[in-house]
């Protein structure tokens, strides 16, 4: 009886049920593919895995027209505005999915061309890690990706590698060139 | 002839660095063959001259330029080998008529990182040659549009030359990290 009472109650919150219902099964996706995490997607959005299961099944190719952006494959530092360019072109309300492991964090990438993940550029909802990540991992992500709509969340924060702030603590790890240094004198000398 | 076009020495015809190096001895520095694939080191200032020898000898007509490239000598080998030239561009030309290779390389300097353009001879020597001036820093003098190819016109410096700091980041947009 609490909802009844408090003044945006009973009737709002149903109506964002709703909304989130409508929304999450009817992903107008935008894939922004760039490299070989591409293949993948190809195959979860093929029959065989068939994406259009969850309502996702049909991919726009203007940002203007799409919900969804998936970020599929290795961005480069030329790349990133452009990439910026098109998520801000999209109409709110709009998700981001980072598809694959150099979408999320550089993955095994370290040099003076690869972004180390996208989150540093636009706000990432949901990270698909991977190399490439498996059609079962992409739809685990994708049904994600709709309880958050369900939810009405989306992110807004951008990752901070000074504070290491607006990243999943998972993905913070990882590689590091002196850790990989470290380990090759390490395994070499023993 | 063999089968395949490509001239036998049992038959007393040449292979494509014996003809080099019966036109150019003096600029040729030295040669190297193994198992047919055949290198000649030369001196810059002869390049022009060696490519267009090679390209407009009609028993050796090499027509396609299948690579062209760059190395960075510096810190070889762990710094045990000192080159005497820091850079090296590699030629890499192919004869579609007689089946045949041959690669050229040029030493260059460090001080004064240039060698000639090819591209009025082979037209896929143009975005070749913009990759290794991007890469490399290493310029081609009378290339009608020597510019970066690859990396952004903002990017400071050549990535693939070894004293590039392999933790420098020069992002356009967004934190460096």
């Amino acid at each position: 009886m609490s909802t009844l009472s408090s003044p945006e109650g009973f009737f709002t919150s149903k109506l964002n049920d709703a909304l989130g219902w409508a929304r999450k099964f009817s992903i107008f996706q935008y894939p922004f593919v760039t490299a070989c995490c591409g293949m993948e997607y190809m195959s979860t959005a093929a029959s065989h895995y068939d994406v259009d299961r969850f309502g996702a099944g049909f991919p726009r190719f203007s940002p203007r027209q799409s919900d969804v952006l998936f970020v599929v494959g290795t961005i480069s530092h030329k790349m990133a505005p452009i990439l910026k360019t098109v998520h801000d072109q999209m109409c709110e309300p709009k998700w981001v999915v980072a598809f694959g492991v150099c979408t999320c964090t550089g993955g095994f990438y370290d040099n003076y061309s690869t972004v180390m993940g996208i989150d540093t550029i636009i706000p990432v909802d949901i990270y698909i890690p991977g190399c490439p990540p498996r059609p079962e991992n992409v739809l685990d992500g994708l049904m994600k990706l709709q309880d958050k709509i369900q939810k009405g969340e989306q992110s807004r924060t951008l990752y901070d590698p000074r504070t290491k702030t607006g990243r999943p603590a998972e993905f913070q790890g990882g590689y590091t060139i002196e850790g990989h240094i470290k380990h090759i004198e390490s395994s070499s000398t023993s | 002839m063999t089968l395949n076009g490509t001239p036998s020495k049992e038959q007393g015809i040449l292979t494509p660095l014996e003809r080099l190096q019966e036109h150019f001895a003096g600029d040729i520095r030295e040669t190297h063959a193994f198992r047919g694939d055949e290198t000649a080191v030369i001196r810059p200032s002869s390049l022009k001259a060696v490519a267009q020898f090679l390209k407009d000898t009609p028993e050796l007509d090499f027509n396609f330029l299948m690579d062209l490239t760059a190395v960075d000598y510096l810190f070889f080998a762990g710094g045990r080998i000192q080159k005497e030239f820091r850079f090296e561009v590699v030629y890499h030309f192919f004869s579609l008529k007689f089946n045949h290779r041959i690669r050229i390389k040029v030493p260059v300097d460090e001080k004064n990182p240039e060698v000639d353009s090819l591209c009025d001879l082979w037209a896929s020597a143009n975005w070749y040659e913009r990759e290794v001036w991007d890469m490399f820093g290493i310029g081609f003098r009378g290339h009608p549009n020597l510019k970066r190819i690859l990396m952004y016109e903002e990017f400071q410096g050549h990535a693939l030359r070894k004293d590039y700091p392999v933790n420098k980041r020069q992002p356009l947009i967004g934190p460096v990290n």
